[in-house]
Protein backbone atom coordinates (compact mmCIF):
# COMPACT_ATOMS: atom_id res chain seq x y z
CA UNK A 1 0.00 0.00 0.00
CA UNK A 2 1.92 3.47 -1.03
CA UNK A 3 2.01 5.72 1.99
CA UNK A 4 -0.76 8.42 0.39
CA UNK A 5 -3.71 5.73 0.28
CA UNK A 6 -2.93 4.91 3.60
CA UNK A 7 -2.83 8.11 4.74
CA UNK A 8 -6.13 8.82 3.08
CA UNK A 9 -7.57 5.66 4.67
CA UNK A 10 -6.11 6.73 8.19
CA UNK A 11 -8.06 10.40 7.19
CA UNK A 12 -11.31 8.15 6.47
CA UNK A 13 -11.56 6.27 9.85
CA UNK A 14 -10.99 9.16 11.70
CA UNK A 15 -13.97 10.55 10.13
CA UNK A 16 -15.57 8.17 10.55
CA UNK A 17 -14.78 7.55 14.34
CA UNK A 18 -15.91 11.35 14.75
CA UNK A 19 -19.34 10.60 12.92
CA UNK A 20 -19.60 7.71 15.33
CA UNK A 21 -19.32 9.77 18.38
CA UNK A 22 -21.37 12.70 17.37
CA UNK A 23 -24.51 10.91 16.21
CA UNK A 24 -24.06 8.96 19.61
CA UNK A 25 -24.46 11.61 21.45
CA UNK A 26 -27.25 13.45 19.39
CA UNK A 27 -30.74 12.27 18.64
CA UNK A 28 -32.48 10.06 17.23
CA UNK A 29 -31.45 7.44 19.44
CA UNK A 30 -31.42 4.46 18.77
CA UNK A 31 -31.80 2.45 21.61
CA UNK A 32 -34.08 -0.26 20.59
CA UNK A 33 -31.51 -1.39 17.98
CA UNK A 34 -28.90 -0.92 20.32
CA UNK A 35 -30.96 -3.32 22.85
CA UNK A 36 -32.04 -5.38 19.50
CA UNK A 37 -28.29 -5.89 18.64
CA UNK A 38 -26.92 -6.40 21.93
CA UNK A 39 -29.11 -9.40 22.35
CA UNK A 40 -28.36 -10.63 19.09
CA UNK A 41 -24.96 -10.63 19.83
CA UNK A 42 -24.78 -11.51 23.59
CA UNK A 43 -26.56 -14.59 22.09
CA UNK A 44 -24.91 -15.37 18.85
CA UNK A 45 -21.06 -15.73 20.97
CA UNK A 46 -22.57 -17.14 24.24
CA UNK A 47 -22.11 -20.85 23.71
CA UNK A 48 -18.60 -20.28 22.05
CA UNK A 49 -17.29 -18.50 24.88
CA UNK A 50 -19.21 -20.65 27.16
CA UNK A 51 -16.98 -23.49 25.55
CA UNK A 52 -13.67 -21.93 25.37
CA UNK A 53 -13.63 -20.06 28.11
CA UNK A 54 -14.19 -23.36 29.98
CA UNK A 55 -11.46 -25.04 28.30
CA UNK A 56 -8.99 -22.51 28.94
CA UNK A 57 -10.00 -23.04 32.97
CA UNK A 58 -8.96 -26.61 32.88
CA UNK A 59 -6.27 -26.27 30.26
CA UNK A 60 -4.38 -23.54 32.20
CA UNK A 61 -4.86 -25.01 35.80
CA UNK A 62 -3.89 -28.17 34.05
CA UNK A 63 -0.16 -26.66 32.44
CA UNK A 64 0.75 -24.49 35.54
CA UNK A 65 -0.02 -27.22 38.41
CA UNK A 66 2.63 -29.52 37.54
CA UNK A 67 5.26 -26.24 37.68
CA UNK A 68 4.06 -24.80 40.98
CA UNK A 69 3.78 -28.32 42.43
CA UNK A 70 7.37 -28.63 42.11
CA UNK A 71 7.84 -26.00 44.28
CA UNK A 72 5.53 -27.11 46.72
CA UNK A 73 3.68 -24.00 46.06
CA UNK A 74 -0.36 -25.87 44.72
CA UNK A 75 -1.93 -24.09 46.89
CA UNK A 76 -1.34 -20.92 45.37
CA UNK A 77 -3.01 -22.23 42.07
CA UNK A 78 -6.45 -20.06 42.71
CA UNK A 79 -4.46 -16.97 43.09
CA UNK A 80 -2.42 -17.56 39.86
CA UNK A 81 -5.20 -18.68 37.67
CA UNK A 82 -7.21 -15.91 39.12
CA UNK A 83 -4.93 -13.13 38.28
CA UNK A 84 -4.13 -14.70 34.84
CA UNK A 85 -7.92 -15.04 33.84
CA UNK A 86 -9.53 -11.84 35.29
CA UNK A 87 -6.13 -9.65 33.82
CA UNK A 88 -5.47 -11.39 30.95
CA UNK A 89 -6.93 -14.56 29.90
CA UNK A 90 -10.21 -13.63 30.12
CA UNK A 91 -10.52 -10.13 28.28
CA UNK A 92 -8.08 -11.83 25.32
CA UNK A 93 -10.09 -14.63 24.94
CA UNK A 94 -13.36 -13.18 24.74
CA UNK A 95 -11.84 -10.30 22.58
CA UNK A 96 -10.23 -13.03 19.72
CA UNK A 97 -13.67 -14.82 19.52
CA UNK A 98 -15.82 -11.97 19.23
CA UNK A 99 -13.54 -10.57 16.71
CA UNK A 100 -14.09 -13.90 14.64
CA UNK A 101 -17.63 -13.91 15.19
CA UNK A 102 -19.14 -10.53 16.25
CA UNK A 103 -16.41 -8.36 13.49
CA UNK A 104 -17.08 -11.22 10.43
CA UNK A 105 -20.98 -10.98 11.28
CA UNK A 106 -21.19 -7.30 11.20
CA UNK A 107 -18.48 -6.79 8.10
CA UNK A 108 -19.99 -9.05 6.08
CA UNK A 109 -23.49 -8.38 6.90
CA UNK A 110 -23.01 -4.47 6.51
CA UNK A 111 -20.78 -5.06 3.49
CA UNK A 112 -24.03 -7.33 1.97
CA UNK A 113 -26.18 -4.19 2.41
CA UNK A 114 -23.91 -2.16 0.82
CA UNK A 115 -23.44 -3.80 -2.35
CA UNK A 116 -27.00 -4.94 -2.95
CA UNK A 117 -27.73 -1.01 -2.51
CA UNK A 118 -29.83 -1.48 0.70
CA UNK A 119 -27.74 1.57 2.37
CA UNK A 120 -28.26 3.54 -0.34
CA UNK A 121 -31.64 2.88 -0.49
CA UNK A 122 -31.74 3.97 3.12
CA UNK A 123 -29.76 7.15 3.04
CA UNK A 124 -31.98 8.15 -0.01
CA UNK A 125 -35.40 7.88 1.90
CA UNK A 126 -33.63 9.92 4.62
CA UNK A 127 -33.77 7.15 7.01
CA UNK A 128 -30.54 7.50 8.81
CA UNK A 129 -28.77 4.80 8.28
CA UNK A 130 -25.66 5.76 10.01
CA UNK A 131 -26.74 5.49 13.07
CA UNK A 132 -29.09 3.09 12.90
CA UNK A 133 -26.51 0.23 11.07
CA UNK A 134 -23.27 1.71 12.47
CA UNK A 135 -23.81 3.72 16.07
CA UNK A 136 -26.19 0.81 17.15
CA UNK A 137 -23.66 -2.15 16.26
CA UNK A 138 -20.45 0.06 17.77
CA UNK A 139 -22.60 0.71 20.99
CA UNK A 140 -23.93 -2.96 21.26
CA UNK A 141 -20.73 -4.47 21.03
CA UNK A 142 -19.17 -1.90 23.56
CA UNK A 143 -21.75 -2.55 25.59
CA UNK A 144 -21.55 -6.51 25.39
CA UNK A 145 -17.81 -7.38 25.42
CA UNK A 146 -17.42 -6.59 29.25
CA UNK A 147 -20.33 -8.63 30.33
CA UNK A 148 -19.22 -11.61 27.81
CA UNK A 149 -15.90 -11.13 29.81
CA UNK A 150 -17.32 -11.34 33.16
CA UNK A 151 -19.15 -14.64 32.46
CA UNK A 152 -15.56 -15.77 30.47
CA UNK A 153 -13.99 -15.01 33.56
CA UNK A 154 -16.47 -17.39 35.61
CA UNK A 155 -16.49 -19.79 33.21
CA UNK A 156 -12.73 -20.30 33.30
CA UNK A 157 -12.84 -19.83 37.42
CA UNK A 158 -15.28 -22.52 37.82
CA UNK A 159 -12.98 -25.28 34.70
CA UNK A 160 -10.37 -24.20 37.02
CA UNK A 161 -11.99 -25.29 40.33
CA UNK A 162 -13.23 -28.12 38.80
CA UNK A 163 -9.43 -29.28 37.78
CA UNK A 164 -8.15 -28.34 41.47
CA UNK A 165 -10.91 -30.09 42.85
CA UNK A 166 -10.16 -33.47 40.99
CA UNK A 167 -6.65 -33.15 41.99
CA UNK A 168 -6.52 -32.08 45.30
CA UNK A 169 -10.09 -32.13 46.64
CA UNK A 170 -10.46 -28.34 47.19
CA UNK A 171 -13.72 -27.35 48.33
CA UNK A 172 -15.95 -24.72 45.95
CA UNK A 173 -15.62 -22.02 49.29
CA UNK A 174 -12.03 -22.48 49.92
CA UNK A 175 -10.95 -21.61 46.19
CA UNK A 176 -13.23 -19.05 45.49
CA UNK A 177 -11.67 -17.54 48.69
CA UNK A 178 -8.77 -17.71 47.39
CA UNK A 179 -9.86 -16.12 44.32
CA UNK A 180 -11.50 -13.43 46.02
CA UNK A 181 -8.66 -12.63 47.66
CA UNK A 182 -6.31 -12.35 45.11
CA UNK A 183 -8.29 -10.05 42.85
CA UNK A 184 -8.13 -6.42 43.44
CA UNK A 185 -10.87 -3.75 42.06
CA UNK A 186 -8.27 -2.25 40.00
CA UNK A 187 -7.78 -6.03 38.16
CA UNK A 188 -11.52 -6.03 37.70
CA UNK A 189 -12.23 -2.48 36.32
CA UNK A 190 -9.28 -2.22 34.26
CA UNK A 191 -10.34 -5.65 32.89
CA UNK A 192 -13.49 -4.04 32.22
CA UNK A 193 -12.08 -1.05 30.50
CA UNK A 194 -10.16 -2.80 28.40
CA UNK A 195 -13.03 -5.32 26.83
CA UNK A 196 -14.80 -1.99 25.96
CA UNK A 197 -12.08 -0.86 24.29
CA UNK A 198 -11.73 -4.41 22.49
CA UNK A 199 -15.80 -4.12 21.97
CA UNK A 200 -15.40 -0.30 20.49
CA UNK A 201 -12.79 -1.28 18.26
CA UNK A 202 -14.62 -4.52 17.11
CA UNK A 203 -17.77 -2.82 16.00
CA UNK A 204 -15.26 0.04 14.51
CA UNK A 205 -13.66 -2.30 12.46
CA UNK A 206 -16.65 -4.24 11.09
CA UNK A 207 -18.49 -1.49 10.56
CA UNK A 208 -15.93 0.47 8.86
CA UNK A 209 -15.34 -2.22 6.63
CA UNK A 210 -18.81 -3.58 5.83
CA UNK A 211 -19.77 0.36 5.27
CA UNK A 212 -17.12 0.93 2.45
CA UNK A 213 -17.11 -2.21 1.36
CA UNK A 214 -16.06 -2.38 -2.74
CA UNK A 215 -18.95 -3.37 -5.32
CA UNK A 216 -19.03 -6.75 -6.10
CA UNK A 217 -19.00 -10.68 -3.98
CA UNK A 218 -15.43 -10.45 -3.38
CA UNK A 219 -16.38 -7.11 -1.75
CA UNK A 220 -18.20 -8.67 0.96
CA UNK A 221 -15.54 -11.36 1.43
CA UNK A 222 -12.84 -8.67 2.03
CA UNK A 223 -14.81 -6.50 4.67
CA UNK A 224 -15.33 -9.62 6.86
CA UNK A 225 -11.86 -10.92 6.41
CA UNK A 226 -10.76 -7.44 6.65
CA UNK A 227 -12.89 -6.95 10.48
CA UNK A 228 -11.15 -10.19 11.52
CA UNK A 229 -7.86 -9.30 10.66
CA UNK A 230 -7.93 -6.29 12.16
CA UNK A 231 -9.59 -6.43 15.20
CA UNK A 232 -7.37 -9.05 15.78
CA UNK A 233 -4.58 -6.89 15.69
CA UNK A 234 -6.28 -4.37 17.35
CA UNK A 235 -7.16 -6.10 20.29
CA UNK A 236 -3.46 -6.91 21.21
CA UNK A 237 -2.39 -3.03 20.41
CA UNK A 238 -4.89 -2.54 22.68
CA UNK A 239 -3.87 -4.83 25.17
CA UNK A 240 -0.63 -4.26 25.21
CA UNK A 241 -0.95 -0.60 25.95
CA UNK A 242 -3.30 -1.40 28.54
CA UNK A 243 -0.88 -3.40 30.40
CA UNK A 244 1.31 0.02 30.26
CA UNK A 245 -1.25 1.91 31.85
CA UNK A 246 -2.21 -0.02 34.18
CA UNK A 247 1.05 -0.57 35.37
CA UNK A 248 1.28 3.36 36.51
CA UNK A 249 -1.86 1.97 39.05
CA UNK A 250 -0.33 -0.80 40.59
CA UNK B 1 -40.26 19.33 -30.93
CA UNK B 2 -36.87 17.22 -31.32
CA UNK B 3 -34.48 19.36 -30.27
CA UNK B 4 -30.40 18.91 -30.30
CA UNK B 5 -28.43 20.44 -27.28
CA UNK B 6 -27.13 24.10 -27.47
CA UNK B 7 -23.92 24.96 -25.87
CA UNK B 8 -26.28 28.20 -24.75
CA UNK B 9 -27.99 26.50 -22.22
CA UNK B 10 -30.19 28.68 -20.52
CA UNK B 11 -29.45 30.13 -16.74
CA UNK B 12 -31.14 27.83 -14.06
CA UNK B 13 -33.15 30.75 -12.42
CA UNK B 14 -34.67 31.10 -15.94
CA UNK B 15 -35.84 27.34 -16.59
CA UNK B 16 -37.29 27.32 -12.89
CA UNK B 17 -40.76 29.41 -14.19
CA UNK B 18 -41.93 27.15 -16.23
CA UNK B 19 -43.36 24.45 -13.76
CA UNK B 20 -39.59 22.51 -13.66
CA UNK B 21 -39.47 20.61 -10.71
CA UNK B 22 -35.82 19.43 -11.35
CA UNK B 23 -33.22 21.50 -13.43
CA UNK B 24 -29.75 20.23 -14.31
CA UNK B 25 -26.98 22.59 -15.62
CA UNK B 26 -23.54 21.42 -16.72
CA UNK B 27 -23.30 18.59 -14.39
CA UNK B 28 -19.64 17.02 -14.92
CA UNK B 29 -18.38 13.92 -12.68
CA UNK B 30 -15.15 11.76 -13.20
CA UNK B 31 -13.82 8.61 -11.50
CA UNK B 32 -10.45 8.84 -12.22
CA UNK B 33 -9.38 9.88 -15.55
CA UNK B 34 -12.56 8.47 -16.37
CA UNK B 35 -14.98 11.23 -17.58
CA UNK B 36 -18.75 9.74 -17.00
CA UNK B 37 -20.58 13.11 -16.88
CA UNK B 38 -19.60 15.56 -19.11
CA UNK B 39 -21.64 18.75 -18.92
CA UNK B 40 -25.41 17.34 -18.69
CA UNK B 41 -28.40 19.85 -19.17
CA UNK B 42 -32.20 18.90 -17.75
CA UNK B 43 -35.19 20.14 -17.12
CA UNK B 44 -37.82 17.68 -16.09
CA UNK B 45 -41.24 19.51 -15.49
CA UNK B 46 -44.42 18.40 -13.61
CA UNK B 47 -46.16 15.52 -14.00
CA UNK B 48 -43.88 14.55 -16.80
CA UNK B 49 -42.06 11.05 -17.22
CA UNK B 50 -39.11 11.90 -18.82
CA UNK B 51 -36.66 8.82 -19.94
CA UNK B 52 -33.48 8.72 -20.40
CA UNK B 53 -32.02 6.79 -22.83
CA UNK B 54 -28.45 5.40 -23.58
CA UNK B 55 -26.11 2.94 -23.39
CA UNK B 56 -24.76 1.31 -20.10
CA UNK B 57 -21.73 2.98 -18.80
CA UNK B 58 -22.73 6.65 -20.12
CA UNK B 59 -24.01 7.66 -16.99
CA UNK B 60 -27.52 7.23 -16.60
CA UNK B 61 -27.56 5.99 -13.18
CA UNK B 62 -24.43 8.86 -11.74
CA UNK B 63 -26.97 11.15 -12.98
CA UNK B 64 -29.99 10.33 -11.02
CA UNK B 65 -27.58 9.45 -7.72
CA UNK B 66 -26.34 13.18 -8.30
CA UNK B 67 -29.50 14.23 -7.84
CA UNK B 68 -30.28 12.66 -4.81
CA UNK B 69 -26.59 13.50 -3.20
CA UNK B 70 -25.43 9.52 -3.25
CA UNK B 71 -22.77 10.92 -5.14
CA UNK B 72 -21.04 14.02 -5.67
CA UNK B 73 -20.83 15.58 -8.63
CA UNK B 74 -17.26 17.58 -9.69
CA UNK B 75 -19.21 21.03 -10.84
CA UNK B 76 -22.87 21.66 -12.37
CA UNK B 77 -25.90 22.99 -10.65
CA UNK B 78 -28.86 20.76 -9.54
CA UNK B 79 -32.30 22.19 -8.43
CA UNK B 80 -34.53 20.10 -7.04
CA UNK B 81 -38.06 21.48 -6.19
CA UNK B 82 -36.94 24.81 -5.81
CA UNK B 83 -33.74 24.19 -4.14
CA UNK B 84 -29.51 23.86 -4.93
CA UNK B 85 -29.25 20.34 -3.40
CA UNK B 86 -25.59 21.63 -2.72
CA UNK B 87 -26.00 24.24 -0.35
CA UNK B 88 -28.73 22.10 1.55
CA UNK B 89 -27.49 21.28 5.12
CA UNK B 90 -27.85 17.45 6.13
CA UNK B 91 -31.23 17.61 7.64
CA UNK B 92 -32.25 19.92 4.66
CA UNK B 93 -31.32 17.09 2.37
CA UNK B 94 -33.02 14.73 4.08
CA UNK B 95 -36.11 16.42 4.05
CA UNK B 96 -35.72 16.86 0.42
CA UNK B 97 -34.90 13.20 0.18
CA UNK B 98 -38.63 12.68 1.37
CA UNK B 99 -40.03 13.97 -1.55
CA UNK B 100 -38.13 11.95 -4.11
CA UNK B 101 -38.93 8.53 -4.34
CA UNK B 102 -35.83 5.95 -6.08
CA UNK B 103 -36.52 2.87 -7.47
CA UNK B 104 -32.99 1.41 -7.40
CA UNK B 105 -32.04 -1.65 -10.72
CA UNK B 106 -31.74 -4.29 -7.83
CA UNK B 107 -34.82 -3.00 -6.26
CA UNK B 108 -32.32 -2.44 -2.70
CA UNK B 109 -34.99 -4.00 -0.27
CA UNK B 110 -33.93 -4.86 2.93
CA UNK B 111 -33.32 -8.64 3.12
CA UNK B 112 -33.34 -8.79 6.95
CA UNK B 113 -36.90 -7.66 7.20
CA UNK B 114 -40.29 -8.99 5.76
CA UNK B 115 -42.18 -6.87 3.11
CA UNK B 116 -44.32 -5.53 6.00
CA UNK B 117 -41.43 -4.25 7.24
CA UNK B 118 -39.93 -2.93 4.41
CA UNK B 119 -42.59 -0.93 4.28
CA UNK B 120 -42.87 0.27 8.02
CA UNK B 121 -39.25 1.56 8.24
CA UNK B 122 -39.48 4.36 6.36
CA UNK B 123 -42.92 5.31 8.05
CA UNK B 124 -41.22 4.39 11.91
CA UNK B 125 -38.03 6.40 11.00
CA UNK B 126 -38.66 9.52 8.74
CA UNK B 127 -42.76 9.99 9.86
CA UNK B 128 -42.25 8.76 13.60
CA UNK B 129 -45.56 6.30 12.75
CA UNK B 130 -46.14 3.93 15.30
CA UNK B 131 -49.58 3.11 15.68
CA UNK B 132 -50.40 -0.53 14.38
CA UNK B 133 -53.50 0.28 12.99
CA UNK B 134 -52.46 3.14 10.59
CA UNK B 135 -49.23 1.20 9.91
CA UNK B 136 -51.12 -1.49 8.46
CA UNK B 137 -53.40 1.01 6.50
CA UNK B 138 -51.02 2.40 4.70
CA UNK B 139 -48.74 -0.72 4.14
CA UNK B 140 -51.72 -2.27 2.67
CA UNK B 141 -52.67 0.69 0.64
CA UNK B 142 -48.96 1.05 -0.92
CA UNK B 143 -49.21 -3.06 -1.70
CA UNK B 144 -52.26 -2.98 -3.21
CA UNK B 145 -51.27 0.11 -5.74
CA UNK B 146 -48.87 -2.63 -6.63
CA UNK B 147 -50.71 -5.21 -6.84
CA UNK B 148 -49.18 -7.09 -4.04
CA UNK B 149 -51.13 -7.06 -1.03
CA UNK B 150 -50.76 -10.96 -0.35
CA UNK B 151 -46.98 -10.61 -0.21
CA UNK B 152 -47.19 -8.86 3.14
CA UNK B 153 -45.43 -11.06 5.32
CA UNK B 154 -43.04 -13.01 2.79
CA UNK B 155 -39.39 -12.15 3.19
CA UNK B 156 -37.38 -10.49 0.16
CA UNK B 157 -35.77 -14.00 -0.73
CA UNK B 158 -38.97 -15.53 -1.34
CA UNK B 159 -39.81 -12.99 -3.81
CA UNK B 160 -39.49 -12.95 -7.75
CA UNK B 161 -37.42 -10.04 -9.58
CA UNK B 162 -40.90 -8.65 -10.81
CA UNK B 163 -42.13 -8.61 -7.23
CA UNK B 164 -38.97 -7.03 -5.55
CA UNK B 165 -39.27 -4.30 -8.18
CA UNK B 166 -42.72 -3.57 -7.04
CA UNK B 167 -41.99 -3.93 -3.11
CA UNK B 168 -39.03 -1.44 -3.95
CA UNK B 169 -41.43 1.04 -5.81
CA UNK B 170 -44.23 0.49 -3.10
CA UNK B 171 -41.88 1.54 -0.26
CA UNK B 172 -40.85 4.77 -1.90
CA UNK B 173 -44.70 5.23 -3.09
CA UNK B 174 -45.52 5.35 1.05
CA UNK B 175 -43.63 8.40 1.65
CA UNK B 176 -45.98 10.19 -1.51
CA UNK B 177 -42.68 11.77 -2.94
CA UNK B 178 -43.92 14.15 -5.60
CA UNK B 179 -40.78 13.04 -7.88
CA UNK B 180 -39.92 9.15 -8.79
CA UNK B 181 -36.36 8.36 -10.21
CA UNK B 182 -36.78 4.22 -11.48
CA UNK B 183 -33.09 3.10 -12.08
CA UNK B 184 -33.69 0.81 -14.75
CA UNK B 185 -37.08 -0.47 -13.89
CA UNK B 186 -37.15 -3.17 -16.20
CA UNK B 187 -33.62 -4.62 -16.02
CA UNK B 188 -33.54 -8.27 -15.81
CA UNK B 189 -37.41 -8.94 -16.64
CA UNK B 190 -38.99 -10.68 -18.62
CA UNK B 191 -41.48 -9.11 -21.66
CA UNK B 192 -44.55 -9.48 -19.77
CA UNK B 193 -43.14 -8.49 -16.46
CA UNK B 194 -41.69 -5.10 -17.89
CA UNK B 195 -45.36 -4.46 -19.44
CA UNK B 196 -46.54 -5.00 -15.91
CA UNK B 197 -43.97 -2.60 -14.34
CA UNK B 198 -44.16 -0.01 -17.11
CA UNK B 199 -47.80 -0.05 -16.75
CA UNK B 200 -47.36 0.79 -12.71
CA UNK B 201 -44.89 3.25 -13.75
CA UNK B 202 -48.08 5.07 -15.60
CA UNK B 203 -50.42 3.89 -12.65
CA UNK B 204 -47.99 5.88 -10.56
CA UNK B 205 -48.28 9.44 -12.13
CA UNK B 206 -52.27 8.85 -12.32
CA UNK B 207 -52.60 8.26 -8.74
CA UNK B 208 -49.63 10.08 -7.07
CA UNK B 209 -49.13 12.62 -9.69
CA UNK B 210 -45.62 12.57 -9.94
CA UNK B 211 -42.82 13.87 -12.47
CA UNK B 212 -40.42 10.83 -13.13
CA UNK B 213 -36.83 10.31 -14.52
CA UNK B 214 -37.00 6.86 -16.03
CA UNK B 215 -33.32 5.59 -16.46
CA UNK B 216 -33.31 2.47 -19.44
CA UNK B 217 -31.62 1.23 -22.06
CA UNK B 218 -34.84 -1.14 -22.92
CA UNK B 219 -36.81 0.59 -26.06
CA UNK B 220 -39.87 -0.62 -25.13
CA UNK B 221 -39.99 0.76 -21.82
CA UNK B 222 -39.12 4.13 -23.42
CA UNK B 223 -41.45 4.19 -25.75
CA UNK B 224 -44.42 3.48 -22.93
CA UNK B 225 -43.56 5.24 -20.25
CA UNK B 226 -42.22 8.31 -22.25
CA UNK B 227 -43.67 11.75 -22.81
CA UNK B 228 -40.21 12.81 -23.93
CA UNK B 229 -36.76 10.99 -23.98
CA UNK B 230 -33.05 12.29 -23.69
CA UNK B 231 -30.46 10.39 -25.33
CA UNK B 232 -27.38 10.31 -23.21
CA UNK B 233 -23.81 9.92 -25.16
CA UNK B 234 -21.10 9.87 -23.95
CA UNK B 235 -22.11 11.78 -20.51
CA UNK B 236 -23.87 14.36 -22.43
CA UNK B 237 -27.56 14.82 -23.33
CA UNK B 238 -26.98 14.76 -27.37
CA UNK B 239 -30.74 14.62 -28.56
CA UNK B 240 -34.04 15.26 -26.91
CA UNK B 241 -38.11 14.58 -27.81
CA UNK B 242 -40.51 12.52 -28.04
CA UNK B 243 -40.25 8.68 -28.44
CA UNK B 244 -41.46 9.48 -32.55
CA UNK B 245 -39.38 12.17 -32.93
CA UNK B 246 -36.25 10.26 -31.78
CA UNK B 247 -37.26 7.32 -33.91
CA UNK B 248 -37.46 9.66 -37.31
CA UNK B 249 -34.72 11.45 -36.51
CA UNK B 250 -31.92 8.35 -37.07
CA UNK B 251 -29.13 9.73 -34.87
CA UNK B 252 -26.32 7.23 -35.39
CA UNK B 253 -26.14 6.85 -31.90
CA UNK B 254 -29.76 6.34 -31.18
CA UNK B 255 -30.59 4.37 -34.27
CA UNK B 256 -29.28 0.85 -32.71
CA UNK B 257 -32.07 1.37 -30.08
CA UNK B 258 -34.71 1.42 -32.38
CA UNK B 259 -33.83 -1.33 -35.04
CA UNK B 260 -33.27 -3.68 -31.75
Amino acid sequence: MDIKKGLVQVAEVSTFTKRVFRDFFFPPYEVKEIIRQCFMMGNKSLFLITFTSFLVGIVFTKQSRPSLASFGAESWLPSLVAQAVVRSLGPLVTGLICAGKLGSNIGAELGSMQVTEQIDAMEVSGTRPFSYLVVSRITATTLMLPLLVVYSDILSLLGSFLTVNIYNNTSFQLFFNEVAVNITYTDIFSSLIKSAFFGFAIGLVGCYSGYHSDKGTTGVGKAANTSVVVSMMLIFVIDLLSIQFINLFR
Amino acid sequence: MLATKSNNAPAIEQSRTDNVVVSIRNLKKAFGDREILNGVDLDLHESENLVILGRSGTGKSVLIKCMVGLIVPDSGQINVLGRDVFTLSAREMNELRLQIGFSFQGSALYDAMTVRENLEFPLKRNLGIFEKRKLDEMVMTALDDVGLAHAVDQWPAELSGGMKKRIGIARTLILKPKIMLYDEPTAGLDPITSMEINELILSVREKYKTSSIIITHDISSARTTSDRIIGLINGKNKIEGTFEELKNARDPDLEPFFKY
